[in-house]
């Protein structure tokens, strides 16, 4: 609590006391009076104070001004009737009890949820002749090696040089299974050592890491309202004048039409109450507060589950995803060759592998490196000898004094081997030792295992479309889009073919539908920006990405999309339920109160009730875990 | 031009009010109240001379909400 609100409770506290006491007090008349305006003006001395600037600096129609008139016309009434003043003040104390709650909830949340997102790092270690000192990160220069202590967060972006460890990225990415991290990799700020020290040399400024470059998005998001947000602020504008009009003419207008048409008694007090009974209603609060709160605890939610919302405005347009198109290299597959499978082989795949990756040993390719990434095992080099690369064919080599032939079909031909081909869709491998034809290895693009489950989820939650665009070949393109199970597919695109496909794509949706799109960031930046939605995915440490994208994911998991759209939902339908909820209560209210069937109690109650509510509420879009 | 600025406010109805008020000084391109984070981002016309700018918001701010407080 701070010192307004511990100000503001105790103030509270006596005037709910002294009310207590002079309820026992028998006093009449003008003492009586008198002796109520101690509370009254303890309570709301900074209310009326308040008012009163307002209208001085023609700012008429506020809260404060509403409850200085409807309070000040309660006691009014009291005292033209001797009557009960515990109303007006228990309608100022609940108002007080209603800013005090506002006030303490939205800081608390407020301050839980910068605390989710708070990766900052304090200092960094720097070794200076050999003595370890903690400087501010933004003082570290590129090229400096940092110590990292475990339990301490990597400050800034780097290269291990020294040490070995795992790190906690669950802050990043929210992804819970730690990494390992050794000398030669390279760590991102935001992380947190756990096990070993390390020794990391810096590559970027603080300014430019990862932790700095997610904590200037993460606060920046909010400030991108929502339409639902626009919308209540200018509800909100037009909303209480509105009220402060009717309650004027409910005041003046059905005495004067009962007085003159119908020759009653006008009834003045009673109408003018209810009057009254209106302006306590016409408070906005609780739509104000709670849907801008919504989405900052859903932004909030899914920054801490690695899904980075860069406004409001996204994280509601996310809901309404209709269409999502991907990238396929590095979005729906690794982007990185592997090897996928040992086909028509009589010997073990391990066997076939590790001759192809001892052939392969004096090579860099990237085909060879996978090959021998498969094989997983050290290369004893004694064992291989005679490597010839035969260019654009392959590679022959003696293993174990044998004879071993290792690449295409023309090298096949040419030693005479019985190869047979694959229909299988990527690099083929084939091997023969001693002039045997022994089956092959296919390298292709690695399909991520999450790909398939994801684009089913997307189907069951009512994506229409998914498309998956690709620069590759066609025979490709059809593999993995049958593969995944994706509507519909284009291969062979270039950049510029690719938001021609988005273009037409967008002007075919429906007005209210969204188009996604779901890249990695790499030369896709155009495509990204084109989409109603650009979500770059596996984005730790790619600045491209983070600027183009609306959305970052921050690892490279699709099901994170999945997830991304979940928490959105979840966070709109909380905005809707507050904001049905607040304005049906209220419009009930200010109806029963012109009716005379709610009095001023009812009507304090459902301001602040409905405030509390809608607040408790708005704190569920914090809880994202289990979507 | 823009600046961003630690702020003091208490409601999210005042807050709006004070993006309406920076809004309108001169001197002002455009200003982002955000309430959940306590900052403003003001975004200044070309050639306006910040300080002074800052003191006129803060004096229209304070004519529209008189709790609250620009750090600037």
């Amino acid at each position: 609590m701070n010192k307004k609100q511990k100000k503001l409770l105790t103030r509270i506290i006596i005037s709910a006391m002294l009310m207590i006491g002079l309820y026992f007090m028998p006093v009449k008349g003008l003492v009586r009076f008198l002796l109520y305006l101690i509370p009254y003006f303890v309570i709301g001395y900074d209310i009326l104070k308040k008012a009163f600037k307002g209208i001085v600096n023609r700012q008429i129609f506020d809260e404060n001004f509403l409850m200085a008139v409807a309070t000040i016309g309660a006691m009014a009434i009291a005292v033209y009737e001797d009557g009960d003043y515990t109303e007006a003040i228990a309608v100022m104390l609940f108002y007080q009890i209603g800013e005090f709650f506002q006030s303490y909830a939205v800081g608390k949340s407020r301050k839980n949820i910068s605390a989710l997102m708070d990766i900052r790092p304090d200092y960094a270690n720097v070794e200076t002749e050999g003595q370890i000192e903690q400087v501010d990160p933004d003082e570290v220069e590129v090229g400096t090696v940092i110590i990292v202590n475990p339990g301490e967060k990597i400050p800034i972006d780097g290269v291990v040089v020294e040490g070995q460890s795992s790190v906690d990225t669950s802050a990043l990415t929210g992804e819970s299974v730690p990494r390992d991290i050794e000398k030669g990799e390279e760590v991102i700020s935001g992380c947190i050592n756990l096990s070993g020290v390390l020794k990391v040399k810096t590559t970027k400024e603080f300014e430019e890491s990862t932790v700095s470059k997610v904590l200037e998005l993460v606060e920046d998001s909010s400030s991108r309202k929502s339409k639902s947000e626009n919308f209540i602020s200018k509800f909100a504008k037009y909303y209480t004048p509105a009220v402060c009009y009717s309650a004027l003419a409910l005041a003046v207008l059905p005495p004067i039409f009962i007085l003159i048409v119908l020759g009653g008694n006008p009834m003045w007090g009673s109408w003018i109450y209810r009057a009254l009974t209106f302006l306590v209603i016409s408070c906005p609060c609780a739509l104000v507060i709670s849907i801008p709160l919504s989405f900052f605890a859903g932004i909030g939610g899914a920054s801490h589950a690695g899904v980075l919302v860069k406004g409001s405005n996204y994280l509601e347009a996310l809901a309404k995803t209709k269409y999502i198109v991907f990238d396929k290299t590095g979005t729906l597959t690794h982007g990185v060759f592997e090897v996928a499978g040992v086909h028509h082989n009589k010997k073990e795949d391990e066997l076939i592998l590790e001759y192809a990756a001892l052939a392969e040993s004096a090579s860099s390719h990237p085909i060879s490196k996978s090959i021998r990434r498969a094989y997983g095992k050290k290369i004893d080099l004694s064992r291989v000898k005679d490597i010839k690369e035969i260019s654009g064919n392959g590679v022959t080599a003696t293993i174990d004094g044998k004879q071993v032939a290792v690449g295409n079909d023309k090298l096949m031909k040419s030693i005479d081997a019985d190869y047979i081909p694959c229909h299988s869709v990527g690099t083929i491998i084939h091997i023969a030792i001693d002039g045997i034809y022994e089956g092959h290895i296919i390298i292709s693009d690695i399909i991520k295992s999450t790909s398939k489950d994801a684009i089913s989820k997307m189907k069951a939650m009512g994506i229409k479309q998914t498309t998956m665009l690709t620069g590759d070949a066609k025979a490709v393109a059809k593999n993995v889009a049958e593969e995944i199970g994706v509507d519909s597919y284009y291969g062979e695109l270039l950049p510029a073919d690719k938001v021609e496909k988005i273009e037409e794509i967008l002007s075919a949706k429906g007005a209210k539908e969204i188009v996604a799109f779901v890249g990695d960031g790499i030369n896709d930046a155009p495509v990204l920006s084109r989409a109603d939605i650009g979500i770059a995915m596996g984005a730790m440490g790619s600045d491209a990405a983070i600027e183009a994208a609306d959305i970052v994911l921050m690892d490279d998991n699709p099901m994170k999309i999945v997830k991304a759209i979940n928490i959105s939902k979840k966070c709109l339908r909380i905005v809707y339920e507050n904001i049905g909820f607040a304005l049906f209560v209220k419009f009930a209210c200010l109806i029963l109160g012109a009716f005379g069937i709610a009095n001023m109690w009812l009507a304090i109650f459902a301001d602040v009730g409905v405030m509390i509510i809608a607040v408790l509420n708005a704190i569920r879009a914090l809880f994202v875990e289990k979507l | 031009m823009k600046k961003s600025y630690k702020i003091e406010v208490d409601c999210a109805n005042c807050a709006n009010k004070m993006e309406e008020a920076t809004k309108k000084t001169a001197g002002v391109a455009d200003c982002v109240v955000n309430f959940m984070t306590q900052k403003m981002k003001v975004e200044f016309e070309e050639g306006a001379d910040v300080d002074s700018v800052m003191k006129e918001v803060l004096k229209n701010c304070k004519k529209v909400e008189d709790d609250c407080e620009i750090y600037f």
